[in-house]
């Protein structure tokens, strides 16, 4: 009696430990995992539904909420504001590109063996290490009107300086020019990692066939920048859509919501001084996601094409 | 034997003295006034409250004055300090109306606040109760460069033909008529109240931030008209709107402008920037429609207890210490601003006498645009107003735009 009683624990505790034992490899991962998972669905995840919930609603975040359906996006798709910073992130996507030629030139022309070449690569690349909010704050005086370089340059004949930031049809640029100034500096230090990889026999070969300058720069030199300047289109398009804190710190997106993006008109009318319409922000949030899913989408899928020709 | 139980007893005391203070009440305060007077104002406040009420210890925690206005819907839900510092007027009806703050109507009438603060009153008025007590609260109106004005022979207008006239007079000298900044746009909204206020009345800016009148109403149209005979000749300064108001004083200080639609609290910085009072005046905005009685703008600043507060019953005794007409003669000594209390004594500053004397004799007190209408109404206006002062053509679409959102926040 008591010998089939032992058996049978021990057959128990061999059966619950063949369980772990036989799934090891499928739940070892999935622990590993845990934290991440459970930080990325809390806090990314879950956030995207809540938002998209919240978009049906009327509610300044105090009170009770109030369904409306889809009114806050009727409302969005007539909204003057609304295709303003729809414009103002195209115009930011397309005019931030110029950071990755910008930068590859640069780039090219800083790689070079030179005495003290290295300084003025940091020196280049110094921009980059600068707080976007202390980049804003120095272009909005260089773009003064009474004090600011610009004005300088412009009393030298004598000419009247065009207030960038206070001018609706300049001020989105005016804030993109600033922007451009770090992220170019960011490019081309990807640009010059990249150039250290390209290979001196390729060069000597194309050299020996008689390509020089232009062709030697297209068919040999890019080709094997691929890499380099993907990840550099890549970080500009992110750069582009965070344009937040410079919008925020030169002009509000003002002068009358001239310059404000999508990110910026989100923030204003659910979380500004003046806003707490957390229904009509989220709509706004929902319609940028949707936006970005596009860029996303192509990102993951480009990715996962080159995965599976290198793997 | 005896020494020990001597010794314990006095121990007992002393332990139990030590912990007095702990056991009576921890009183938290949370206060927007970061710029050195408000900090220096409240911190005597402060002290004499502590003095007063030795059992208990305030805490006060110090906010700057923009990054407030978006933390104190987070702590009025979350952790709510005791008292907390805001402003009167249609800005406190969201936190009114969801139940944020609580009713201190006995404070008002166990105090005599109805008679002492008869002014802010209605102010702090919703559904009939008092939801905060006021403390200090300032004149609008022009200040203006007098020894600009004395050089050029022009006489303080007081009527509107006679306010162009000194326009244009200033502008064929060069000298740029106003200055403003309109950066933060509130500064224009300051300009187009009194616009309001003298080419229609008191009640005009009443209805049209409660929604009862359109934007494209003719009386509005008519402010509008009023504006753009100071906007088309270029008497405002251009390229206001890069300017923040503290930047548009700079004109002012360096002679190349001669007035500023302002708050009175512009007064500290010009004189730090090296203007004496022989050099800056305060003239009241100058009438436009004759007959119609001459209202001002005077924004109030507040104290409310949060519904949430863990020690309202010494929150009450701070309000009510702080509502004393002793407690406002010498807050608002170090503030330069006015005292709420009609007992209190008023600083002996010029701009702070000249303030006394017209809110005393004005036929109405309105808070501001932005604190009297809705948020969301006030944003889209003071834009409109922005836009309007940059391009004035367009006008009826600003108008028309305005109209719509009125259609949407006052449903």
């Amino acid at each position: 009696m008591s010998m089939s009683n032992d058996s049978m624990a021990i057959h128990t505790s061999a059966n619950k430990q063949s369980f772990l034992r036989k799934n090891k490899l499928a739940i070892a991962p999935w622990l590993f995992l845990a934290p991440g998972l459970i930080m990325f669905i809390l806090y990314v995840i879950a956030p995207i539904f809540q938002s998209i919930w919240i978009s049906f609603f009327e509610w300044d975040g105090l009170s009770e909420k109030t369904w409306v359906g889809m009114a806050n996006y009727h409302e969005l798709f007539e909204d003057r504001d609304f295709y303003r910073s729809l414009k103002n992130n195209v115009i930011w996507l397309v005019m931030y590109m110029l950071a990755v030629p910008i930068g590859l030139f640069i780039a090219l022309f800083l790689n070079q063996n030179v005495w003290g070449i290295r300084l003025y690569k940091s020196l280049f690349f110094f921009p980059f290490v600068i707080s976007q909010v202390v980049v804003g704050l120095v272009f909005s005086w260089f773009y003064d009107p009474s004090n600011g370089i610009i004005a300088l340059i412009y009393s030298l004949w004598d000419g009247k300086p065009p207030a960038i930031l206070a001018n609706e049809d300049y001020v989105t640029y005016g804030i993109i020019a600033a922007g451009l100034w770090p992220q170019i500096a960011y490019c081309m230090i990807l640009f010059l990692t990249g150039l250290n990889n390209v290979s001196p026999d390729q060069v000597e070969a194309g050299r020996l066939d008689g390509a020089k300058g232009w062709r030697m720069l297209w068919h040999v030199i890019l080709p094997q920048l691929r890499p380099a300047t993907f990840i550099a289109v890549v970080v500009t398009v992110i750069g582009a859509l965070r344009s937040f804190d410079l919008i925020s710190i030169m002009t509000q997106g003002g002068p009358y919501g001239s310059s404000r993006v999508l990110a910026y008109y989100m923030y204003e009318t659910a979380l500004s001084e003046y806003g707490y319409r957390m229904g009509y922000g989220a709509a706004i949030a929902v319609i940028l996601f949707l936006i970005m899913m596009v860029y996303i989408s192509f990102l993951l899928w480009r990715m996962y094409q080159q995965e599976k020709s290198g793997g | 034997m005896f020494k020990h139980i001597a010794k314990t007893a006095s121990a007992i005391a002393a332990a139990s003295l030590l912990s007095a203070p702990a056991l009576a009440g921890e009183l938290v305060i949370n206060y927007d006034g970061s710029d050195p007077a408000p900090k220096e104002a409240f911190s005597m406040v402060i002290g004499k409250f502590e003095e007063a009420n030795p059992d208990i210890t305030v805490k006060w925690n110090l906010f700057d004055h923009e990054g407030y206005k978006t933390s104190i819907r987070n702590f009025l839900t979350a952790d709510a300090p005791d008292v907390a510092a805001w402003y009167a007027g249609n800005r406190m009806a969201p936190f009114v109306n969801a139940g944020l703050f609580d009713d201190v109507s006995d404070v008002w009438a166990d105090n005599g606040l109805m008679d002492s603060m008869a002014s802010t009153a209605s102010s702090m008025t919703i559904d009939g109760k008092q939801w905060g007590v006021p403390y200090t609260y300032y004149q609008w109106g022009i200040y203006y460069r007098k020894d600009i004005f004395a050089d050029l022979g022009i006489e303080v207008p007081t009527n509107w033909e006679d306010f162009l006239a000194a326009c244009a007079k200033l502008k064929e000298n060069d000298i740029t008529p106003i200055t403003i900044g309109t950066k933060y746009l509130w500064t224009a909204a300051g300009v187009f109240d009194y616009l309001n206020l003298r080419t229609n009345g008191y009640d005009v800016h009443n209805d049209l931030t409660a929604g009862k009148i359109k934007y494209t109403d003719d009386r509005i149209k008519n402010v509008f008209a009023k504006w753009a005979e100071l906007v088309e000749p270029g008497y405002f300064i251009e390229n206001h709107q890069a300017y923040s108001w503290q930047e548009a004083l700079a004109p002012m200080v360096q002679g190349e402008a001669a007035m500023y639609v302002m708050g009175n609290f512009a007064v500290a910085p010009l004189r730090e920037a090296g203007l004496t009072d022989d050099q800056l005046g305060f003239m009241q905005f100058p009438a436009i429609t004759p007959g119609i009685p001459m209202a001002e703008e005077a924004p109030t600043d507040t104290f409310h207890i949060p519904a949430n507060a863990k020690n309202k019953e010494d929150a009450r005794k701070f309000l009510a210490f702080l509502a004393s007409a002793d407690v406002q003669t010498e807050v608002n000594k170090i503030l330069g601003q006015l005292p709420a209390n009609k007992n209190s004594e008023v600083a002996d500053d010029p701009f702070i006498k000249a303030g006394f004397e017209l809110l005393s004799n004005a036929a109405g007190l309105a808070q501001f645009y932005d604190r009297d209408a809705p948020a969301a109404m006030a944003k889209a206006g003071m834009e409109g107003f922005q836009e309007f002062m940059t391009k004035p053509e367009r006008v009826d679409e600003i108008l028309m735009r305005l109209d719509k959102v009125q259609e949407k926040v006052y449903k």
